[in-house]
């Protein structure tokens, strides 16, 4: 590799080099300034703007960059890995606003630079996961991002709360990652390769013996299941989204876990399929079934995730088992092994980011004001808060996929796909999911609404420029829910994964 | 010819007045309640309207071209790849003689149930905008043509309804709210499936040739138009149909409710305020059966026709569980609830005649039923405002005391009972003329008859206890009715009476529709049976 093809496939990286260099201005701005830091989100959403401008014009672009033998390389920079980065920009910059007024955050004022920076590393985590095609690189890749979001989940140093999640997803994280690792050692040991385009044509040629595959790719998806907290890796969830800052939490479920999944199906789909045929269906290599394996999980996933979902008292946690369940619905797109499948996906993480940041969000706001996440003390605080109500109530009826908000036509895309693949079993177990789900996000409005408090609970002050911003995430579900015809043209415009 | 959307307009208007209620301030409660009777006005002129324009030739039931005030444009347009097609969805709405009566009832619940709300007074803003949100619902059900379109009003009502009843209702009401929520929703999500499962199976031609799959309901019910390996498709050996059915009959029967899913309605309505009680017994209910004859029926005919039997055995046992349910209860509203489970089985029993008398008995006893039930809540409501109870034993001698009152409450006991000069009279002769005619359901149809026995114990039972006897002297200062409740009862009482001496006018605005829905489902039998394999 000469050293002229290097530079010019830097040309391609320019989103990541955008965030890179932001990370690294947020640093030396951050000394310089000292004391003040009023600056630093200023910086962060200029460097996400220029990110995600590039990454809107690198739609189209279908290339190998990083050249590491004749037919392999380090990166596949394609419309698929582009459209997760922008569900990464979009989340990352909700993110930032959220920071600005989070009453944790701000208690951290003196910290910020590491804040942003920190913010700044997952992203770019992020960024190189969903373009990665080389087993090295996911695996730095994704210990980038965990490293980062491990000293954001237990920002806030002096909360206990925040120190024990960041201590349980340090530790959870530590053993996938190296479960994950030892996966891809195995497949290198047999292959002799870590590019995933190479193990492909590599697995398609001969035949390797089928135990050992089936446990590499098992001990790989452990560190993927990981990420999107699929059951039965999810232990950290629930502790880790209860404990650590509103932000980071909401931060991890949308745009980690849509990093998660684009590496997971970028994964599947490259390294295990055959052809695509007419209809849009993958046919497998015949190592590994697949598709019985993610159904399981999926399943699995979603009705652990809707069950435990019932019990909990803290929103936060009643939250964290929702988007655990959300990942067992998302999975079955994977494991319908069909493009449509992708699509549905697709369509489910950009519904997903405003829903779920949504609901993120007004806990937040709400918690700054009464000091309390308890599901308990939502009681009768409906007319408190009559904008944040009415929002909140948008979000959890998107989550629990009742039309006209676009979670139904997110839900819809998925079983569409289901059907199509004519998986009819599945689809009712999912449907039946759905509705034990109405029951624990019904149960906030219940508080919100329908209990009688004895004293009329006074008025929450929430910013004017924090009302504006839910309306930014709840109006699109709305929008979309009614004319959904944008989300999924640009899902399918989307589609296309280099390589097959 | 017809160039205003009416449809439109009687769909959307309350979207609007919802819009302006929300924008108005919290304490011009008097503004917020002209305003949605204003709306509700509207929206019963427009029915008028409606029904003037209506062309009484016209059949409707399964082709485009003879439903009546059809809008049409294009919703979704996505162009798709070879594997996924391309995505149609239409805004598609029209009438004909089977939705007409139905959107005629929903006009006129829905501005009498608005004149029953006058003496909300918690949080009215958030009442008024979530009453007309519902009413979007209601209309859009009962013009929409396309099933997705459809799903969406159906789902839309689910909301503003357990708000309404959990917000604004009696004592055990988040019980009686979540429960109405989780029955329908898991009625409303078998109906998706089929919804998606029928999506697949039916493509239409557009005007360029290409095949598209859609989920317009009248291209459902066109045998040419189905995909040779749609899971729900009759041309593939290995079909669903069946199981579908089954799926989306359950998904209606919720709605209905028919025994054995009816067990949510007596807390919704106990505990609903009463005008919701009004739209929940004199609408909400005729949507099941609505489904059914609009969906289930037309796009499965045969398995309809293998089906009838049970059809007509659950609405009998409807009719006389219901009636046996009302007969114990003490207390007046849950009585009424279960009246409406047992006069719903008649529109089941007629239905499942498949015949011009029993199905036009079916559509006429869901207007008259919506009417009937509609007073009866009313009548319940206006005395708990009174008394604050309704345990009915704890009346007696109510007639003495409010003679006006007990005027009204005789003419729809008696329409309830199926008195002959009352409405109700009509459609139970209508559809038990029509179902024994046919064999197969002869014997259920004389076993149902005693349903009407039963109806009149039950009610004049009730009547006795409340309103007859000695006066209980606790009531010995209770006032007759208001104008404005006047005004709430004489339209409806006016409507069971003329519907009782001269049903013509409502028997000619279905009778195309019906007669074309036989045809229909007759004609079916013999293309359906060509395909085989069931």
């Amino acid at each position: 590799m000469n050293i002229e093809q290097l530079i010019s496939d830097l040309f391609y990286i320019k989103p990541e080099i955008a965030v890179a260099v932001t990370l690294v201005v947020i640093v030396v701005v951050d000394l310089i300034m000292g004391k003040n830091k009023k600056a630093l989100p200023f910086i962060s959403l200029v460097g996400l703007l220029i990110a995600g401008i590039l990454v809107v014009q690198q739609f189209g672009t279908a290339k190998f960059v990083f050249k590491t033998s004749i037919n392999s390389s380090l990166m596949a920079i394609d419309n698929f890995g582009s459209y997760f980065k922008i569900i990464v920009v979009v989340s990352s910059i909700f993110i930032v606003f959220f920071s600005l007024s989070s009453a944790e955050i701000k208690s951290t004022y003196a910290r910020h630079g590491e804040y942003y920076s920190l913010i700044f590393g997952m992203i770019l985590g992020m960024f190189f996961m969903v373009s990665a095609a080389d087993l090295i690189l996911i695996y730095l890749s994704m210990e980038l991002l965990s490293l980062s979001s491990y000293v954001l989940a237990g920002f806030v140093k002096n909360s206990i709360r925040n120190s024990e999640a960041s201590l349980k997803y340090v530790i959870y994280g530590g053993v996938s990652s190296g479960i994950m690792l030892f996966g891809i050692s195995i497949i290198f040991g047999l292959t002799g390769s870590t590019n995933l385009y190479e193990i492909n044509s590599l697995i398609q040629a001969q035949s390797f013996p089928s135990i050992t595959l089936l446990l590499a790719g098992l001990f790989i998806i452990v560190g993927f299941g990981f990420k999107i907290s699929a059951a039965p890796f999810h232990f950290w969830t629930p502790d880790v989204y209860e404990g650590a800052p509103i932000p980071i939490t909401a931060f991890l479920s949308v745009a980690s876990k849509a990093a998660g999944f684009a590496v997971l199906i970028r994964f599947i789909k490259v390294v295990f399929v055959d052809s695509v045929d007419v209809n849009g269906f993958w046919h497998l290599i015949n190592v590994i079934d697949w598709k019985s394996i993610i159904i399981l999980l999926s399943i699995l996933t979603m009705t652990l995730g809707n069950f435990a979902a019932l019990w909990q008292d803290n929103l936060k946690r009643m939250l964290a088992y929702s988007s655990i369940a959300h990942a067992g619905y998302m999975l079955l797109g994977v494991a319908v092994l069909s493009n449509e499948g992708i699509i549905a996906i697709m369509i489910y993480f950009i519904v997903y980011l405003f829903m779920n940041l949504g609901a993120f969000f007004v806990v937040m706001l709400v918690a700054n004001e009464i000091g309390s996440e308890e599901i308990d003390d939502y009681k009768g605080l409906g007319r408190s808060i009559p904008l944040l109500g009415v929002a909140l109530a948008i979000f959890l009826i998107s989550l629990v996929g009742l039309p006209p908000t676009a979670g139904f036509i997110a839900k819809v895309a998925l079983f569409i796909a289901l059907i199509d693949a004519n998986m009819i079993v599945v689809l009712v177990i999912t449907i039946l999911n759905t509705v034990v789900s109405v029951y624990y996000y019904i149960r906030i409005l219940r508080n919100l609404y329908l209990v009688k408090v004895d004293e009329e609970r006074p008025m929450l002050r929430i910013n004017f420029l924090n009302k504006v911003f839910v309306l930014f995430l709840a109006v699109p579900l709305i929008v979309f829910g009614i004319y959904f015809t944008p989300i999924i043209d640009f899902a399918k415009y989307s589609l296309n994964i280099l390589g097959l | 010819m017809h160039s205003v959307p009416y449809l439109s307009l009687i769909t959307f208007l309350p979207i609007l007045g919802m819009i302006i209620v929300l924008a108005l301030p919290k304490t011009q409660g008097r503004a917020i309640k002209s305003l949605t009777l204003l709306i509700t006005g509207i929206q019963v002129i427009i029915a008028i309207i409606l029904l003037i324009n209506y062309d009484y030739s016209l059949g409707g039931i399964f082709e485009q071209s003879s439903f009546q005030f059809v809008e049409k444009w294009r919703w979704i347009d996505i162009d798709g790849f070879s594997w996924l097609g391309k995505i149609k969805v239409d805004y598609f709405l029209g009438i004909d003689g089977i939705s007409t009566p139905l959107l005629l009832l929903t006009a006129i619940v829905t501005f009498i149930a608005t004149l029953s709300s006058w003496n909300i007074n918690k949080s009215i803003k958030g009442y008024f905008a979530l009453f007309l949100l519902l009413d979007t619902g209601m209309m859009g059900v009962f013009v929409a043509l396309d099933f997705f379109l459809f799903y969406i009003f159906w789902e839309l009502m689910l909301l503003p309804m357990y708000f309404l009843i959990g917000v604004w209702g009696g004592p055990r009401r988040e019980y009686a709210a979540i429960k109405f929520f989780l029955y329908t929703l898991l009625g409303s999500v078998f109906i998706l499936i089929v919804m998606i499962g029928l999506y697949f199976s039916t493509q239409e031609t557009l005007a360029d040739g290409t095949r598209v799959f859609t989920f317009n309901i009248l291209a459902m019910m066109d045998t040419n138009n189905f995909t040779p390996n749609g899971i729900l498709s009759p041309l593939n050996p290995n079909n669903l149909r069946f199981i579908a059915y089954i799926a989306l009959f359950a998904g209606f029967a919720i709605k209905i409710p028919m025994f054995p899913f009816h067990t949510w309605l007596p807390d919704a309505h106990v505990e609903a305020p009463t005008p919701i009680s009004v739209i929940l017994a004199g609408v909400l209910l005729k949507m099941g059966t609505y489904g059914i004859l609009r969906i289930s029926y037309p796009v499965f005919p045969e398995i309809t026709k293998q089906l009838i039997w049970y059809i007509a055995l659950f609405g009998m046992i409807n009719i006389i569980y219901g009636a046996l349910c009302a007969m114990a209860q003490r207390d007046f509203k849950k009585m009424i609830a279960y009246s409406s489970v047992s006069h719903m089985g008649y529109v089941l029993l007629g239905m499942a005649s498949m015949n011009t008398l029993g199905i036009s008995g079916a559509v006429l006893q869901m207007f008259n039923h919506g009417t009937i039930t509609a007073m009866l809540f009313l009548i319940v409501g206006v005395l708990y405002d009174r008394t604050h109870t309704r345990d009915m034993d704890a009346f007696g001698g109510i007639a003495v005391q409010m003679p006006v009152y007990t005027g009204v409450v005789t003419v729809a006991f008696f329409a309830a009972i199926g008195l002959p000069s009352l409405s109700g009279f009509i459609s139970e002769a209508f559809v038990f003329l029509g179902a024994f005619a046919v064999d197969l359901i002869r014997v259920l149809t004389v076993i149902s008859i005693s349903g009407i026995l039963l109806g009149a114990a039950y009610m004049l039972w009730a009547l006795q206890r409340v309103y007859l006897g000695k006066l209980n002297e606790k009531w010995a200062s209770l006032k007759d009715l208001t104008f404005r409740e006047y005004a709430m009862f004489i339209p409806l009482a006016l409507i069971i009476i003329f519907l009782g001496v001269y049903p013509s006018p409502m028997l000619d605005l279905m009778n195309s529709s019906v007669n074309s829905m036989v045809k229909f489902m007759a004609d079916a039998q013999v293309i359906y049976s060509s395909f085989g394999g069931f």
